[in-house]
């Protein structure tokens, strides 16, 4: 293939959830790259619509397959309400994630089993940050003017460099989805890029607000934008849109990150964010990581959950497995 | 396997689908079979295994139809026949949607039994066979209650024979069983012997609906059942899905006999995919398209034909999603591709393939490879050339063709370089292009950017080798009907044999030997031979062209090259016929005294035969632009446009009489549609049709579209049913056996018919003219912003 030669990756930079991927370094923007993308809607709901009837997994698998949700869980908590006690409970939860009795009844007691983050606002960046202290748990900080991403750029980028200094290592920003719209993929590709410099050695998450891009091609042509200009992952959305993560705009944007590691080599990462409540939602997430990426996609280095009220369904699910009996809320300590 | 192994790996792990209920369904039934007859299950005389091809073992003894139990089904269905039309549409409905709810109500066990019987995956018979099967009970319980309305002055044909394959066994039985009820026909079905489980399953589901006794009868058996069925006397239609060759032994075994036959026949795809395609949809739309039930199935897309633009991107990408497929036990949740449905079949495929590989194709399979037994990996044929064997065979199995094209007008032509015409995907982004590609490819179905979707209520069937009828909508159940015989009886030719009707002229005419008609000119007979048309009492009228089969060689050439008329707009047609009727009208006393001369009928009579000759032609000028075709709705965002397309080159064997009435009530409805016609004039009086030369000269009718043979009827016509490039043959005269016997090499349309009410307005014309002048196409348009 002539317009997808790889480039071998020369720079690493070292970051500290880095498990052995160079991050990205983007491209120089190409307009036709972005242009020349679409997407069949039909087809592609067609797809997802299939997947969970094509893979499932049961037992051990499906036990196996939760606890790997669980490690990919960016734990979240994006409210006005929040205070640091809050987001202490949810620190603690985040380090012991599923009970302890039932990580030993699976064998796993000593596998250190965490969530894969916890993502909170920046005001609540240091707390969590102290909380988690001696753990690898990173913390994760919603910036740029989240969730909207239409306060004044210096401030966006201002508001990263805060974060990354009060010790968040991954920034989760939000893209202008109006640019998008307005086809200004270039200012897209700009502000991005401003926004990944700013980042520094923390690693930065495009939440590119999938629900509010209108079609799934927008939805493609944000995400290659994006990566184009550095991301490491791309983000489905707030939790803010009216309609926040799906299973087509999980597939549109695999096959987005699957497309730039063909052209580049890079491999970047993937977060459904915003109404994943459910263990089946994150494992047909999961099927369709495996099945459009591969392997490798299943680890917390390139999927994430952003999530809040998931971990409980899945500890239900856990301890089902382990005890035959159906589990309810209560009976999980809550985060 | 320990979770915290599993973590590593994070594989899928085995998924089972319980076997356990249908196992025990086998146990209660001994795991052996009678043979439904008349509502109640008969001894067999002989048995065969019907095996679970993933594992080899047997699952139980099946009955062997004897010719003996077939006369048995056919007595039993006949008798079942009074009651059942006499319950009529709405007594019809309720038993149809009895049997929609209780498959439905055990779907599951059809289910797994279709997928322990047929090898496929428990995916594909639980989210794809069962809920179409459900679907079309429901859909045509509307049909058998709007049947009075809907299909009014039709009637049930009476004991139809079915003979299903084993690729989808449940799906193809509810495909033949619930239009044929809901018709008001009764049922002989054999299924596939490799597949009988869920035809036998369904047969206890009948009773349990309390279907009235012998109006579906089941006898299983092999080739040698099915033959007694279709050669059963007492059978007035089959409706046959299978493989073109055997599709080719029915249509020879009813030639003549006046059974109705529709045949559902094998195919050779294509799967277009232009450069402005969504790549990953495509290559996700390839995988339902040829590695849905292992490849088995007739409208599988085989052959990809990729714009070589992005042909590297898209094979590449083929490939890495092979790699993904997962094969292997049927039962399994997370199977992909089961087993192949015997070891004869996996034999074929693996010769054909070996066969392409040593013809120059590049082969690729998954590294994964695949179980051992009857299972076969995905396949994919690349750099396969339109004239290797692997471009033009049926191959079915999980095996992809694959070459290249530059340009829309190629891949049109590529699509088309096949005996079959069943089905087509064709993928691009843009609307200009796909609308336009899908009706131009000679195929029953066409799916734009999706493809192997099915619904009741939109019909499919083939072109071409891919056989005839449709299955499912209104198209399909016509399938199932005839006309009502009206209660005029074709009039009795009125011949005054005086012989003062017939004096000779007064003065010597100027000889006037009609020619032929091909090509918009007149031409010369190849043998340089004539025939002589004289009045009814003998007397030398005139002389015409004795064609023979080289002209009719030149005539089908004529008509095949003025393929035009078919793009030409209803409008420019409905002119056009409008004008041959002011052109006739003009000269409709010549016309009337050329008829009285030859026939001997009164002027009376011969003026009334020119006047309906002129009505009739309006009739079709009034159709030309209004035969529309309709926008069906299954389950799915988008539409499915039902199209009325011409057959393209009609042979047309009128009969001797009405001279000039017959003739234009065959030609007329057919070029309204856009077909061209070779017609074959009354042979006893052709002089009213070649007296039409001017005519159609005269009325702007383009050249090529109306070619008129005089000549030795039954021989001509003859010639015309072995062309193959005449799509469908109408014999209005003679004997129909060797017609539709000969139509079998090629499987062309036929349509015959005895003696016509042509005077008569509601038998003489209308829309079952135009039906049978032209084809449904149902193009899949899926939408979404």
């Amino acid at each position: 293939m002539s317009n997808v030669q790889p480039i071998t990756p020369r720079v690493r930079e070292a970051a500290p959830s880095d498990r052995g991927h160079a991050r990205n370094p983007g491209l120089a923007f190409d307009a036709d790259a972005i242009d020349s993308l679409k997407i069949n809607r039909s087809a592609a709901e067609r797809r997802v619509a299939t997947l969970p009837g094509r893979r499932t997994v049961k037992k051990e698998w499906q036990a196996a397959w939760l606890l790997k949700a669980v490690q990919c869980i960016d734990l979240t908590t994006l409210s006005g309400d929040d205070t640091p006690g809050r987001v202490h409970r949810l620190c603690a939860k985040a380090q012991r994630p599923v009970r302890e009795d039932l990580l030993e009844a699976m064998g796993v007691g000593n596998l250190e089993i965490t969530t894969g983050a916890v993502c909170v606002y920046h005001n609540m960046v240091e707390t969590a940050v102290k909380a988690l202290e001696g753990t690898h748990i990173p913390v994760a900080a919603v910036s740029t003017g989240f969730p909207a991403g239409l306060s004044p750029l210096p401030l966006r980028i201002k508001e990263i460099e805060y974060s990354v200094a009060a010790g968040a290592k991954e920034i989760d920003i939000v893209i202008d989805r109006g640019l998008i719209l307005g086809g200004h993929y270039r200012a897209v590709y700009d502000e991005m890029k401003a926004f990944r410099e700013a980042c520094g050695p923390a690693h930065v998450k495009a939440i590119i607000g999938a629900g509010d891009l209108g079609t799934l091609t927008n939805v493609a042509k944000a995400s290659m934008a994006c990566m184009m200009a550095g991301a490491d992952f791309i983000k489905t959305s707030t939790g803010k849109e009216p309609v926040n993560a799906t299973l087509p705009f999980a597939l549109v944007m695999c096959r987005m990150i699957r497309a730039w590691h063909e052209m580049t080599g890079y491999r970047i990462g993937f977060k459904p964010a915003g109404g994943i409540s459910q263990a089946k939602d994150a494992l047909n997430y999961q099927f369709v990581m495996k099945e459009e990426l591969g392997r490798p996609w299943l680890e917390p280095d390139l999927f994430r959950l952003g999530a809040s009220s998931l971990l409980t369904d899945i500890e239900r699910q856990l301890e089902h497995f382990v005890s035959g009996r159906y589990s309810a809320a209560h009976r999980h300590p809550m985060g | 396997m320990s979770v915290a192994k599993i973590l590593e790996t994070m594989d899928y792990g085995p998924a089972p689908e319980a076997a356990g209920p249908a196992e025990a369904w086998l146990k209660q039934h001994h795991h052996k079979f009678g043979l439904f007859i008349g509502g109640a299950w008969q001894e067999a005389s002989a048995h065969f295994d019907s095996n679970n091809p993933a594992t080899g073992k047997k699952l139980a003894s099946i009955g062997e139809g004897a010719t003996a139990d077939v006369d048995a089904a056919v007595i039993a269905a006949r008798a079942a026949l009074p009651a059942w039309a006499k319950i009529g549409g709405h007594g019809r409905a309720r038993f149809l949607y009895a049997l929609a709810r209780l498959v439905q109500k055990h779907a599951r066990l059809f289910a797994v039994l279709e997928t322990m019987d047929n090898g496929k995956p428990i995916r594909e018979t639980r989210d794809i066979d069962i809920p179409l099967v459900v679907r079309h009970f429901y859909h045509h319980a509307g049909w058998a209650q709007l049947i009075d309305t809907e299909f009014a002055g039709h009637e049930p044909l009476g004991v139809v024979g079915q003979v299903i394959p084993w690729n989808f066994p449940l799906l193809m039985l509810a495909w033949k069983i619930a239009p044929a009820l809901a018709a008001g026909n009764t049922v002989v079905l054999k299924p596939a012997e490799d597949t009988s489980l869920t035809a036998l399953l369904f047969a206890e589901i009948c009773t349990e609906a309390g279907v009235p006794k012998g109006v579906v009868n089941i006898v299983t058996g092999a080739g040698e059942t099915g033959r007694a069925l279709v050669e059963h006397p007492g059978v007035d239609k089959i409706a046959f899905t299978g493989s073109t060759e055997v599709g080719r032994i029915i249509r020879t075994a009813t030639a003549g006999t006046g059974k109705k036959l529709t045949l559902e026949l094998g195919g050779k795809s294509p799967f277009i995919v232009f450069e402005d395609a969504d790549l990953d949809a495509a290559v996700e739309g390839a995988v339902d398209a040829i590695w849905f039930n292992q490849g088995q199935v007739c409208c599988a897309g085989s052959r990809l034909l990729v714009q070589e633009s992005v042909s590297e991107k898209m094979h590449a990408k083929l490939r890495a999603r092979m790699e993904n497929l997962r094969v292997g036990d049927p039962l399994d949740k997370a199977t992909d591709i089961g087993a192949i449905v015997s070891p004869k079949q996996r034999a074929q495929i693996a010769d054909l393939v070996k066969k392409g590989v040593a013809e120059g194709a590049t082969l690729f399979q998954p590294k994964a490879g695949c179980p051992d037994g009857c299972f076969y990996p995905p396949t994919l044929l690349s750099n396969v050339e339109p004239s290797a064997s692997l471009a033009q065979v049926e191959i079915f199995g999980p095996v992809l063709v694959s070459m290249t094209f530059r340009t829309p007008a190629e891949a049109v032509q590529l699509a088309n370089n096949t005996r079959y015409g069943l089905a087509a995907s064709v993928w691009s982004e843009n609307i200009n292009v796909a609308l336009d590609i899908a009706p131009r490819i000679k195929a029953g179905v066409v799916w734009v950017n999706c493809t192997n979707q099915f619904d009741a209520s939109a019909g499919f069937g083939g072109y071409r080798e891919s056989g005839f009828g449709r299955e499912g909508g209104r198209e399909g159940m016509y399938e199932y009907l005839k006309r009502k015989h009206t209660a005029v009886k074709p009039a009795k030719p009125e011949i005054i044999r005086a012989a003062k009707a017939e004096a000779a002229p007064a003065l010597a005419a100027i000889d006037r030997t009609a020619k032929l008609f091909i090509g918009g000119k007149q031409a010369r007979p190849d043998g340089g031979y004539s025939r002589q048309v004289n009045t009814p009492g003998g007397v030398l009228i005139a002389e015409v062209g004795e064609g023979n089969r080289k002209d009719i060689r030149n005539a089908v050439e004529a008509a095949a090259k003025a393929e035009s008329w078919a793009a030409t707009t209803g409008h420019a047609r409905a002119q056009i016929l409008y004008y041959c009727a002011e052109n006739l009208s003009a000269r409709a006393d010549e016309f009337a005294r050329r008829i009285r001369q030859m026939t001997g009928v009164s002027a009376a009579t011969a003026t009334k035969e020119v006047e309906a000759s002129i009505r009739r032609l309006f009739t079709y000028g009034a159709w030309a632009d209004k035969f529309d075709g309709a926008v069906h709705n299954p389950p799915l965002r988008g539409v499915v446009l039902a199209m009325h397309e011409a057959q393209g080159v009609i042979g047309i064997a009128c009969p001797d009489e009405p001279p000039l009435l017959g003739f234009i009530s065959l030609m007329a409805p057919a070029i309204a549609t856009g077909n061209r016609v070779v017609v074959i004039p009354s042979q006893m009086h052709p002089l009213a049709a070649t007296d039409f030369y001017q005519v159609l000269e005269t009325s702007d009718v383009p050249d090529g579209v109306v070619n008129i043979v005089t000549g030795p009827r039954d021989e001509l016509a003859l010639v015309l049913a072995k062309h193959g490039n005449v799509d469908a043959v109408w014999a209005f005269a003679g004997d129909a056996r060797p017609i539709e016997a000969a139509s079998a090499a090629d499987l062309k349309r036929t349509w015959t018919s005895g003696p016509v009410s042509w005077f008569d307005n509601t038998e003489g014309e209308g829309r079952h003219f135009l039906r049978h002048a032209t084809q449904v196409k149902n193009i899949w348009i899926p939408y979404g912003a």
